[in-house]
């Protein structure tokens, strides 16, 4: 093997706390003071450099504001002001002694669900905002289910505008009973209630003077100390081909290895995997990942790799494995399906219907489809599952029935984030049409013989 | 389905990764897409700081193999000379082929008028977008990041132009997970941002843990430059400075590097790497705002060229 260097795993040195990435998703309702407290966020964290802060003052004294409005920061461009439009997710960033914090701020306009389901879809934890004089409203029932439809682990609850109820513990108390019961509805259960200030910044970054009740962390505190990731050790492997590698050089005459980014898992030299749909099972004979200073262009060799690593296996057989194939574990297998069951949310102005074909793209794997049915469609106030509809328009949560021209490996979207996603394209002209979380339990479904092409 | 342990892995090993990993992970994996999804990719490299990083992160997503993508500069004809030689000697040392676009071709025979204030970097759009119509490239890397601007901020990591290059906010898809969707009709590309989810800092980190070597101009130097709307620019045949511009030497550094007309240098005693990030953590500007002449002329200066074309 060409291959022979092999470099130190920094990666599994134990020792120091490691600077972290962080992922978070915001939400909340028009004027609950989102853009307030993510710009308090930026702000207090010391994310704003002086340029940015000065033209933040400008604007709030060019609009008679005597203090700076810091919700500014988080401005819109000028095409959503002009159009009324508003772009789904703005990313911002910013960071702190322990962490990197990635933070998907979306608007809490009429396209909400959309939004929040993209932000969400990458987030371990979700940001939900409530304006501490009025409570649970009918939006936060749409956060709390999107967050609990996409597996976001982890909720901040913000009670703002505490100040406005003169920092009234009974008030905070009712409205956390209010939420912490409406979660678990959703299978949200981990929530961490702050009652804040985002205007004034108490309990935001700063810990607030005005509410000695409160023994809880600040927000910033919250989000410092709540673990990130899953423990790839938990997970069985997956890792979805996204290209070959053949360099075909005289220094790397028969190098062939399968580039891709663990979804999940562990892989160590020597493990026996399954390469799906196929079923041909081999060995894990290399892993390479470049990990040397100075030197990208050589791959080194590694004994282990875990989610979620890019890296290259190499494979004990010459087998016929490209993109599109899902490399796993063999005792914990996806399953091989022609058929998705699962829950979407619909993304596109194009009202999503029985009969529709679309492509599906499953990991790396894009498949031709065909909406057999719409099952049923959720009602966010009342948490039940109607009957099934006659069309799911943009914005709607329901379940539905996907043949697939070829079978693709799918995990249940619950147990496997990554591998359990998958999105439904309009073939035409390439518009994402609809998010989608496979449940792989089997419904009391008519299973119709062969699919319709 | 009950996730279980394939094989045990000794408990006092944390299998877990620090944000620049991360950050590597996902740059990596989205190179990996562009080589799956499209037919002629190409990565947009002037020898600046970003693209010099995502340069670094094409290659080892395929090593040992080269990375099968061409390489694009748009040449505005101020650019510094020893940015170019920098490039020059990258892409030879790679072996990758490197297509340049001339703004100073387009400026010769009519096709484009300097403008009055003889910054160049608007006028990149044109040449920018004749090449990749030349060379029908799909997917053109960027090495635009979210944190630089707020007009940044919205942007996808795959960004749909239609076939004038414009960027249509409207038109921009949702992305969800890790599932980039590059479809794209006969005549539009669709722009690719690798380093999307990175900070100025985390380039800089990731420049310094992976030892890469950037053209010297970001590290402090003596220079001659003279003060124009307060930042230092670089004296030279590109039309600085005026009358009444004086010429200094400062010792300075650059936190950009693009037309030479409107990219400032600071001053600076950061010599190495480390000086730069120590620097950077005590800065107070952010780098458009300190550097470049073009993002103050407007507050949507971003914005409108980014739906012309613009990178």
């Amino acid at each position: 093997m060409s291959v022979a260097h092999s470099a130190p795993d920094s990666d599994l040195e134990p020792g120091a706390p490691r600077h972290d990435l962080l992922r978070l998703a915001t939400a909340g309702s028009v004027d609950d003071g989102k853009s307030t407290l993510v710009g308090r966020l930026l702000h207090d964290t010391k994310s704003v450099l002086a340029d940015q802060l000065a033209a933040v003052e400008r604007v709030s004294r060019d609009r008679g504001l005597d203090t700076t409005d810091l919700a500014l920061l988080t401005d819109g461009l000028r095409a959503e002001r002009e159009q009324g439009i508003t772009i789904d997710v703005a990313y911002r960033y910013f960071s702190t002694a322990t962490r990197s914090y990635v933070l998907a701020d979306t608007p809490g306009h009429v396209q909400y669900t959309r939004n929040m389901v993209t932000g969400a879809s990458t987030a371990e934890l979700a940001l939900i905002l409530i304006d501490a004089r009025h409570g649970v409203v009918e939006q936060t029932r749409r956060h709390l289910a999107v967050t609990g439809l996409l597996g976001v682990r982890h909720v901040a609850l913000a009670v703002n505008k505490m100040d406005l109820v003169d920092w009234d513990q009974r008030t905070f108390d009712r409205h956390v009973a209010e939420f912490v019961s409406l979660a678990s509805g959703f299978g949200v259960v981990d929530v961490q209630a702050v009652p804040l200030s985002a205007l004034f910044g108490d309990n935001v970054v700063d810990r607030s003077t005005r509410a000695s009740w409160y023994a809880g962390p600040t927000l910033l505190e919250y989000l410092e100390s709540v673990p990130v990731g899953t423990d790839p050790a938990e997970q069985p492997l997956r890792m979805p081909v996204q290209y070959v590698i053949r360099p075909q050089s005289a220094e790397h005459r028969d190098y062939r290895g399968y580039a891709g980014r663990l979804a999940s898992g562990v892989v160590h030299v020597g493990d026996e995997v399954v390469v799906l749909p196929a079923g041909s099972r081999t060995r894990v004979v290399g892993i390479d990942r470049s990990a040397t200073p100075g030197e990208p262009g050589r791959p080194d060799e590694h004994d282990v790799a875990f989610a979620p690593q890019s890296v290259v296996l190499r494979l004990a057989d010459q087998l016929d494995v490209s993109r599109g194939d899902l490399i796993a574990s063999v005792e914990h297998q996806p399953q091989v399906v022609q058929e998705i069951v699962g829950t979407l949310a619909v993304l596109s102005d194009r009202p999503l219907r029985a009969r529709d074909r679309v492509l599906v793209r499953v990991g790396t794997r894009n498949v031709r489809g065909l909406v057999a049915d719409l099952v049923d469609e959720l009602d966010i106030t009342t948490l039940r599952r109607g009957p099934a509809p006659a069309s799911l328009p943009l914005n709607a949560i329901g379940r539905v029935r996907v043949r697939l021209a070829e079978p693709v490996p799918l995990d249940d979207y619950a147990d496997l984030r990554r591998t359990g996603a998958f999105l439904l394209v309009d073939e035409a002209d390439g518009t994402t049409l609809a998010a989608g979380m496979a449940e792989l339990a089997p419904l009391p479904s008519a299973m119709a013989g062969e699919p319709e092409f | 389905m009950t996730a279980l342990v394939d094989r045990p892995v000794a408990s006092h090993i944390p299998l877990s990764l620090d944000h620049l990993d991360h950050l590597e992970a996902e740059a990596i994996h989205i190179f990996r897409e562009v080589a799956g999804e499209f037919e002629r990719p190409v990565v947009l490299f002037s020898g600046g700081k970003d693209s010099v990083v995502m340069l670094h992160l094409a290659v080892k997503a395929f090593a040992p193999a080269a990375p099968p993508f061409a390489l694009l500069h748009v040449d505005t004809g101020h650019n510094f000379p020893e940015v170019l030689d920098y490039r020059d000697e990258t892409v030879a040392r790679l072996g990758l082929r490197l297509v340049v676009a001339n703004v100073q071709d387009y400026i010769d025979d009519g096709r484009l008028r300097e403008r009055p204030d003889g910054t160049r970097n608007p006028l990149q759009t044109v040449p920018l977008l004749d090449a990749i119509e030349a060379d029908k490239f799909d997917a053109v890397f960027g090495g635009g990041r979210r944190d630089e601007e707020k007009a940044r901020a919205k942007e996808r990591v795959f960004s749909l132009r239609d076939a004038f290059g414009a960027w249509d906010p409207r038109r921009q898809r949702p992305e969800l997970w890790d599932l980039y969707n590059g479809r794209h009709a006969p005549g539009e590309h669709v722009r690719v941002f690798p380093l999307s989810n990175w900070t100025e800092l985390d380039v800089w980190r990731y420049i310094e843990r992976e030892r890469i070597v950037l053209p010297d101009l970001y590290y402090a130097h003596e220079r001659e430059v003279f003060s124009r709307d307060g930042m230092w620019l670089t004296a030279g045949e590109w039309g600085g400075p005026k009358a009444h511009e004086t010429v200094e030497t400062r010792t300075v550094r650059y936190r950009t590097v693009g037309d030479m007309s409107c990219t400032g240098a600071v001053e600076s005693d950061a010599r190495s790497t480390a000086d730069v990030i120590i620097e950077l953590a005590a800065s107070r500007l952010t780098e458009r705002g300190a550097t470049r002449a073009d993002d103050r002329m407007s507050e949507a200066a971003m914005e409108d060229r980014k739906k012309q074309g613009y990178f």
